[in-house]
């Protein structure tokens, strides 16, 4: 019975080891590991984790050519529905999607889907990469604002049925929270992220950097000016959120979008490049989600000490399983059912304590998670070098102020139906912009989305 | 890749370099910045527009020798290019939405303070050609620190200078300049302060004395220049607000100088030891 051998382990870097350097905690599965891990696929007729998907991979496919030793073959099945597959194999919540419908899981471990992907990607890279060329031009221009994971999503399938695709990117490098947002440890940026950029651009697809949408030039002139037919805006989450306490503004407190985008986009972790970076002896994140844990692990690495200030405990964590498990194998430090009250200062103005209180669960709430309430007088100090506030973003309003006929929500993010098209005819949007911060599968599943409905749009008109 | 065509030391440690930027030059309105990435491991710098040419796809910047990634910038020669060139960032100057009725009636004081001088001067140019009244302090530590006098004297009225040595005009700083033009019976509807963080500060309550609105424009921290990071962020009115996205300019009589000052200090300790580290590149082969 092919479904009692069990989950192949995937091989890491020793925890003590990985803490003081920024190479990949995981190593991923060699050819044997993965044939026996992907032996253990039932090949459900109605499979589960296909729907769950939010790009819709053919996961039984491909994993039937990873045991047949069709890699390249493998790889075919993936691309036809993911673009990004070496990175979402990485940093997908597997557990809450493909892998948590996986039937094996409702007795034993589910197959490791994402671990497989993550192979198939790898081996491609290795391997030339998937051959792939710009198809016929069928003679129609689309600009996609932003080259994170909605508009590389977008601009792939718009690219396969042969629009000229232009991205325009406000940073120096293409990949967005991909780049500047998701460290090294966990996607390697030259190894992954660079061959995966490639692929997209053999499709034909132009990457035009340094130019800022809204700024630079707008999407009216984009339309009016330069040609475009259509625009997807898939321009990320925006500006991060404090807390709004007495001593935010002390120095030593970061957003950790400032923090990450010092250490992944301008490498400040490198002694050769000169953006510089402050952890210091002591750090506390704020938060709980896969960006505090991002930040937590690279201040780690940078030599700190590392708590992660969290108000609810760690059932409530929303990040993911993985990395919550990786942060503290390496030592991080879990202050949960805690709640900041106000950063204090010495008298230079530089960060010495975060003042917290002590949380307990109350009630469930509307999204059903228990939601804290402050013990009364349990007030204390945590002594601290550096503050980093993970606390989500609110929408950058550069590109909803600019554009015409462009609605926002109440709470600033574009308004866009089910398909992606905004209230402006001719612009889509998708990803974080529209929803939020959520992820990079569900960013890339907007952009797809919104790929079929542009290519609806312009056939149409 | 953005080519440096043009190249001269306004001083021994003040460049002014025009660059090919198309976009950004088409798109560049007096009071906003930009971002230079000299190359792969420099830092992403943001620099204040002291000119732009839609018609040639140029952008003039001055940058001053601090630390070692300004030294970078400022080693590039004619015919080399910087990584990265991107902009314009912040909001253009408030006057830019006023009615060509109103310009014609304001009477502008401008305060420049060294290597602030430059963005000075499409503020003044712009608002000199329609019909403005336009006065310009320029202030520096001493006579060869003074930068754009000429070019400020086609575009405004009056160019007061003063230096802190009396090397050459008022002997003081521009703050006493400034009372004393104010008690001579010069009137001013609006000051613009543009300098050192000090120096606006300073300026700020003088003008606060006077009873003349100031705006200053704040050379804040920053990494990406588009709201992403917050390290710009300065409290204004008692709200924090991001000078990349919501600024450069600010009322003055709002702005929490002294917050602004100490944040500006934030990485001294890690700009020191890169310093320390830093092989300069003037002279490398090409």
């Amino acid at each position: 019975m092919a479904n009692k051998i069990p989950r192949v382990p995937v091989r890491e870097q020793d925890p003590k080891v990985r803490a003081t350097n920024f190479e990949e905690v995981c190593y991923g599965y060699n050819v044997e590991e993965a044939q026996r891990e992907a032996s253990r696929c039932l090949h459900c007729k109605n499979p589960r984790c296909v729907g769950a998907c939010p790009v819709n991979i053919k996961i039984p496919e491909f994993i039937g050519k990873v045991l047949a030793g069709d890699f390249r073959g493998a790889a075919g099945v993936i691309a036809e529905d993911s673009s990004l597959p070496a990175v979402c194999g990485r940093v997908c919540p597997q557990e809450s999607q493909c892998e948590g419908s996986c039937i094996l899981g409702i007795k034993g471990e589910p197959v490791a889907i994402g671990k497989l992907e993550r192979f198939v990607a790898d081996w491609s890279h290795a391997n030339g990469g998937s051959g792939a060329v710009a198809p016929a031009p069928n003679g129609h221009k689309v600009a996609v604002v932003g080259s994170g994971p909605a508009g590389l999503a977008c601009a792939s399938d718009l690219a396969k049925w042969g629009y000229s695709v232009t991205i325009f990117e406000a940073l120096h490098k293409a990949g967005g929270v991909l780049e500047y947002g998701i460290p090294e440890f966990r996607l390697p940026k030259e190894k992954v992220l660079a061959k995966e950029l490639e692929e997209v651009k053999r499709l034909g697809v132009t990457i035009e950097t340094d130019v800022i949408i809204g700024r630079t030039i707008t999407i009216d002139q984009l339309m009016d000016d330069e040609g475009y037919e259509a625009v997807f805006i898939g321009s990320g989450a925006g500006l991060p959120r404090f807390m709004g306490i007495p001593g935010e503004n002390l120095n030593g407190v970061f957003s950790a979008n400032e923090f990450l985008t010092r250490n992944n986009l301008m490498k400040a972790f490198r002694e050769d490049y000169l953006t510089p970076i402050h952890a210091g002896k002591k750090v506390c994140v704020v938060g709980g989600g896969n960006v505090a844990m991002d930040a937590a692990r690279t201040a780690l690495r940078l030599g700190a000490e590392v708590h992660i200030v969290y108000r609810r405990t760690e059932v409530e964590l929303p990040a993911r399983v993985e990395e919550v498990h990786h942060a503290m194998e390496e030592g991080i430090i879990f202050d949960m059912l805690t709640n900041p009250v106000e950063v204090l200062g010495d008298e230079k103005g530089w960060v010495r304590a975060l003042k917290c209180v002590r949380m307990q669960l109350g009630e469930p709430d509307e999204s059903g998670r228990r939601s804290p309430v402050p013990v009364e007088g349990s007030e204390f100090e945590i002594p601290t070098e550096t503050v980093i506030m993970a606390l989500g973003t609110s929408p950058n309003p550069l590109i909803s102020r600019t554009t015409e006929g462009l609605e926002v929500t109440r709470r600033g993010c574009l308004v866009a139906d089910e398909t992606g098209a905004t209230t402006r005819r001719g612009v889509f949007a998708g990803g974080d912009a529209v929803t939020g911060a959520a992820t990079v599968i569900l960013a890339m599943g907007a952009g797809r989305t919104a790929a079929r409905a542009i290519d609806a749009y312009i056939n149409g008109k | 890749m953005f080519e440096i065509l043009q190249k001269e030391m306004l001083t021994p440690t003040i460049c002014r370099m025009k660059l090919s930027a198309p976009r950004l030059a088409a798109a560049a309105r007096p009071g906003q910045f930009l971002i230079v990435r000299a190359d792969e491991k420099g830092e992403r710098i943001p620099l204040t527009i002291s000119d732009y040419d839609a018609s040639e796809g140029t952008v003039t910047i001055v940058t001053q020798k601090i630390g070692a990634s300004s030294a970078d910038i400022i080693a590039y020669e004619p015919g080399e290019c910087f990584a990265d060139v991107v902009g314009p960032l912040g909001l253009p100057s408030e006057f830019m939405e006023f009615t060509p009725e109103k310009l014609g009636t304001m009477r502008y004081i401008f305060i420049a303070g060294g290597v602030g001088t430059a963005p000075v001067y499409p503020q003044a140019k712009w608002l000199h050609e329609r019909g403005a009244k336009v006065d310009v302090i320029i202030g520096a530590k001493t006579k060869d620190l003074l930068i754009y006098k000429a070019e400020m004297e086609s575009v405004s009225d009056n160019v007061f200078i003063c230096t802190d040595d009396g090397s050459e005009g008022f002997h003081g700083m521009v703050t006493a300049l400034l009372e004393k033009l104010v008690s001579e019976g010069h009137v001013y509807d609006r000051a613009v302060a543009i300098g050192p963080m000090i120096m606006m500060k300073f300026t700020t309550l003088t003008c606060k004395k006077l009873g003349l609105p100031v705006t200053v424009s704040l050379n804040t921290l920053m990494v990406d220049g588009t709201g992403m990071c917050g390290a710009c962020r300065v409290s204004v009115g008692g709200k924090t607000r991001f000078a990349c996205v919501e600024g450069p300019e600010f009322d003055g009589y709002e702005v929490d100088f002294d917050e602004a000052m100490r944040r500006q200090g934030q990485y001294k300790a890690e700009e020191a030891e890169a310093n320390e580290k830093h092989v300069c590149k003037i002279g490398r082969g090409k």
